[in-house]
């Protein structure tokens, strides 16, 4: 079936989701093909934080703070548009609490704090005393924390849905099952649309929000983008009543992140669902798209919950699941136009953020491609930007206006397992 | 091999465990046989444990001497080591430089094991890493729901069974004993013995498929190895009880205020769906369910085994999965009873010791391996879940217990996202994420939604096990976990 739209998107995670409700509200036509089922890669692996906590001033704060505003309005917005019967998106503004147990870490987070302040995000120190107010069930040796009320999260898969919903009744088509193998390519070496498993779909732009897959897929469209996977793990207890009343997390964990000079990316969050399970994420691995179970992730990550939580050590863990997300080498989605291939755009590489940074890309996508004002400055998040261009490999692979064929089979940058199939 | 014996390592001691464990040992193996349980026999001879008497054990038990001869082999043999309450509750693909073959390093599998009684604190972290595994890990019991299968009353057979034969417990007094499969017949036997009035045998399939899986009548099967006889005796029994056997039938509803009082019993149509008109009501305060089994997968989805369409593990003539190093006998193999899983664990065992299944008793074990899979086919063919099954559901019905998301809910939540797909449907509706991690109702949501995928078979974390003891297991040093940094 051979079809055409104005943009084509690939992937139905929750930013191809995002991406594509922006879009066709602004009056688009969108088809969205995902080789999967919708909202079922890394969208469905991974957790909803919503955090502001856990970034240092600087353009992924800036895209959360926007995102977070988003997701407030989108909550009420999406309820009203899919009415009481679509599976709520299960907003929740339960605020985060970063604990510490040490001085240094104390004096550490201070700092990482007052900067976010100046920032616009509230944080607010409290004592160890205060801290166990918020958190009765706390270690008796946290010494203080930082109180973060902005945190909030969404359950990823129902917003993802939800987005998508919302799309198709604003008139986009999502098409689950359908593989983009490869370019459609106009005289003059533009892209023009895509090929796929079940025939080809002509587009005057196609964004790729493939997740950790966007690397292959840019390969497959004759171009490159440096996402890799970054293996994450999460466990879940069985339901108990609720015990645990906002993100918590350890922020001595962070202050070792802090002096090792990496920005703090891990959110070791511990949390309550609505379902009343808590769960405890994520571990951070590199080792390609390796789904193996791996016993040796979970031991640190439940020894920190039962250092922060010691009452967790009389629960049970029923479930872990993991993930891949979309790592990208500077720490900055990539939102916009491939500086090499005309008609190519990206919406990805969020890593550890995606659903809480989906909206905000979703409208700077929109923005981007329609011409209308964005709400952001998006040059932070440009593909062209200088910290990845150095990356790019040698110009007789990125300056390929490929034919098609040739850009599916090996180059420098492709990783052996990258296409998971 | 030379000088140095070769660790195999069974996990499972029901039929296909025990006899693997007894066949590697005989051959020359270092056996450790693990299980969940603190008695051996699996679901096959679940019995009361030694400390209680057990003089009557013969009257629950086929083929307890069987059993009897096994386990005391076993205990004596000066080569084999049984771990009662060992919960394998996780299995990982390891590199082990520690097994070194012809070819030199190769792969192998890590058992993680805690020892003790499941719920106490600090139970004992063992891991194991075996030169060669058999997997017998079973299967449980599958029961379609059905309005009111909630109800207190209602039990899967495997329950009611397991209470008749491991505690003497009856369900009930009034019971009614439903679903599909020959093991009905032993399950309505144990619970005649313990005492209670069975009301009725109601077998869904109707005789036309029956007869083609079974010949005429569900026990005439030729050539099944003393199943014939097994079987013959059963139905002997309810014929001496006056229990009904009814073929095309099914309960089709449960009732009472609180408690099961009374179910509703349907004829059914070949695609199994109930034909309207033919609704009788039978007063009863018990009912036991069971519509087939579901391997327990879990190990052998871990150790990446290859699986059948129907979602059994492949093995070959010698019961090697298609994983190296790893053997799988018994129910995760194909549902073919006791028999086929004495059998199959036999050659398995014999296979994982590196034997030679030429000499011994392995040829014998291996033509009734060869006899008990007709067994499987048959019953797959005469008792399997047909698709009508669905029509018996209404929108209220639970179709996942745990979280209680209704049949209507799943079709809604289906119909306004319109995703088929199990992991996003389990997210939105709930289905499936409770404590029993969608043993109970993951297969149906499958067939509701039409998917025949692996994933609700896939939890790599077998049972729930304590925060407390995961963060009390070592973490190696050649752990690489949580690079902060881009290489
Ligand atoms: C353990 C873990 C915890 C996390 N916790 C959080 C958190 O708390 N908060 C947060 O904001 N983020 C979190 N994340 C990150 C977040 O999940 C991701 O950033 C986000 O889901 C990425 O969404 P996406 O739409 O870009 O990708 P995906 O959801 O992976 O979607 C990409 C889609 O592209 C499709 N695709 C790939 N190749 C092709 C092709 N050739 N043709 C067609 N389709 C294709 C795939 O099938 C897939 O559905 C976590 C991630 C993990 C792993
Ligand atoms: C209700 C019911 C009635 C039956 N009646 C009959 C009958 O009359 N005749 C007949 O021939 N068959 C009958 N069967 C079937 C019979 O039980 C099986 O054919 C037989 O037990 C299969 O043997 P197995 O060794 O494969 O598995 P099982 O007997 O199920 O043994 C598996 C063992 O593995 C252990 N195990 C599983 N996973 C783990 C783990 N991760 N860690 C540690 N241990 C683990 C379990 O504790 C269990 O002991 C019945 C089954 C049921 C449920």
């Amino acid at each position: 079936m051979d079809v055409a739209a104005d943009v084509v998107i690939v992937g139905a995670g929750v930013v191809g989701a995002a991406c594509a409700r922006s879009l066709a509200l602004a009056g688009a036509s969108v088809v969205v093909l995902d080789r999967g089922a919708a909202a079922a890669g890394t969208s469905a692996h991974g957790e909803g934080n919503l955090l502001v906590s856990d970034k240092g001033p600087g353009p992924e704060l800036v895209l959360a703070q926007e995102s977070l505003r988003r997701w407030t309005a989108l909550a009420g917005e999406l309820a009203d548009e899919l009415g009481p019967r679509f599976p709520s998106i299960e907003h929740d503004a339960k605020g985060g609490v970063v604990v510490v147990a040490s001085d240094a870490g104390l004096t550490g987070l201070r700092e990482f704090a007052a900067a976010q302040r100046a920032a616009g995000v509230e944080a607010v120190e409290v004592t160890g005393d205060r801290a166990r107010e918020l958190e009765p069930d706390l270690a008796p040796g946290v010494l203080g924390a930082i109180h973060y009320p902005q945190d909030a999260q969404v359950q990823p898969v129902a917003a993802a849905e939800a987005l998508l919903a919302s799309a198709r009744r604003a008139g986009a088509v999502v098409r689950t099952g359908v593989e983009v193998t490869g370019p459609l390519l106009g005289a003059d070496g533009r892209l023009t649309g895509v090929t796929t498993t079940q025939g080809d779909v002509a587009a005057g732009a196609v964004v790729v929000a493939a997740g950790p897959w966007s690397a292959d897929v840019a390969e497959r469209l004759g171009s490159w983008v440096p996402v890799r996977p970054r293996r994450g793990t999460v466990l879940v207890t069985t339901p108990m009543p609720q015990r645990i009343h906002h993100k918590v997390y350890d922020g001595d964990y962070f202050a070792a992140t802090q002096s090792a000079g990496a920005e703090l990316q891990t959110s070791a969050v511990i949390e309550s669902t609505r379902g009343g399970t808590v769960l405890i994420g994520s571990s951070r691995e590199q080792v390609g798209f390796d789904e193996r179970f791996s016993a040796e992730v979970l031991a640190p990550m439940a020894r920190r919950a039962v250092t922060v939580f010691p009452f967790l050590a009389e629960t049970h863990v029923m479930r872990s699941y993991l993930g891949f997300r979309p790592y990208m080498p500077d720490h900055l989605p990539v939102i916009g136009a491939d500086p090499a291939l005309p008609g190519l755009w990206f919406a990805t590489g969020h890593e550890g953020a995606g659903v809480g940074l989906a909206p905000a890309t979703g409208d700077l996508v929109a923005a981007a491609l329609l011409g209308s004002a964005p709400a952001v400055d998006p040059a932070p998040y440009a593909a062209d930007r200088p910290t990845l261009q150095a990356l790019r490999p040698t110009p007789d692979v990125s300056d390929v206006q490929a034919p098609r064929g040739i850009c599916t089979s090996d180059t420098t940058e492709s990783d052996p397992e990258g296409a998971r199939s | 091999m030379s000088g140095q014996e070769r660790h195999v390592v069974v996990v499972g001691a029901g039929p296909a465990g025990l006899a693997a464990a007894r066949a590697a040992a005989d051959a020359g193996a270092r056996v450790t046989v693990l299980d969940a349980a603190d008695v051996l026999g699996g679901q096959y001879w679940r019995h009361l444990p030694d400390e209680r008497p057990a003089g009557r054990e013969h009257l629950l038990h086929h083929k307890w001497d069987t059993y009897r001869a096994l386990s005391d082999a076993l205990r004596a043999h000066p080569a084999v080591t049984v771990v009662p309450t060992a919960q394998v509750w996780s299995l990982e693909q390891v590199s082990s430089p520690g097994l070194v073959s012809s070819s030199g390093r190769r792969d192998g599998v890590r058992l993680n094991v805690l020892v003790g009684e499941p719920d106490a604190a600090g139970r004992a972290a063992r891991t194991f890493e075996p030169d060669a595994l058999v997997l017998a890990t079973g299967a449980h019991d599958r029961t379609l729901p059905f309005p009111g299968w909630q109800l207190p009353g209602v039990y899967s057979a495997g329950a009611a069974q397991a209470l008749a034969k491991g505690e003497r417990v009856a369900v009930g007094r009034r019971v009614v004993v439903a679903g599909a499969g020959p093991f009905l017949l032993p399950v309505a036997s144990s619970l005649l013995r313990t005492g209670a009035t069975v009301l009725g045998v109601h077998e869904a399939s109707r005789t036309g498929s029956l007869a083609r899986g079974w010949l005429d009548r569900p026990w005439e099967l030729a050539g099944a190895v003393g199943k014939a006889g097994e079987l013959a005796g059963y139905v002997g029994e309810l014929v001496r009880h006056r229990v009904p056997w009814r073929p095309g039938e099914a309960v089709v509803a449960a009732h009472g205020d609180g408690q099961v009082e009374a179910v509703t019993v349907a004829r059914l149509d070949a695609r199994w769906a109930p034909v309207p008109g033919t609704e009788r009501q039978v007063e009863a305060d018990a009912v036991a369910v069971s519509h087939g089994f579901t391997p327990r997968l879990e190990l052998a989805i871990a150790a990446g085994c290859a699986l059948t369409a129907s979602r059994f593990v492949i093995v070959d003539d010698t019961q090697a999965t298609s994983v190296p190093g790893v053997w799988a006998a018994g129910e995760i193999t194909g549902i073919g009873g006791a028999d086929a899983a004495l059998a199959e664990g036999a050659v398995a065992g014999a296979a994982a010791a590196g034997g030679d299944l030429g000499a011994g008793a392995a040829p014998r074990a291996i033509r009734s391996r060869d006899r008990a899979r007709g067994f499987a086919a048959r019953i797959e063919a005469a008792h399997g879940i047909r698709g009508g099954w669905v029509r018996w559901l209404r929108d209220d019905t639970v179709v996942c217990r745990c979280e209680e998301t209704t049949y209507g809910r799943v079709r809604e939540v289906v119909e306004l996202t319109g995703s088929h797909e199990t992991r996003s449907v389990k997210l939105t509706s709930r289905a499936g994420l409770g404590p029993c991690q969608a043993r109970m109702c993951g297969r149906t949501l499958q067939d509701l939604l039409d998917d025949g995928g692996t994933g609700v078979d896939r939890r790599p974390i077998v049972v729930p096990v304590r925060l407390g003891d995961l963060a009390a297991t070592p973490t190696s040093s050649t752990h690489t976990a949580s690079q902060p940094q881009e290489t």
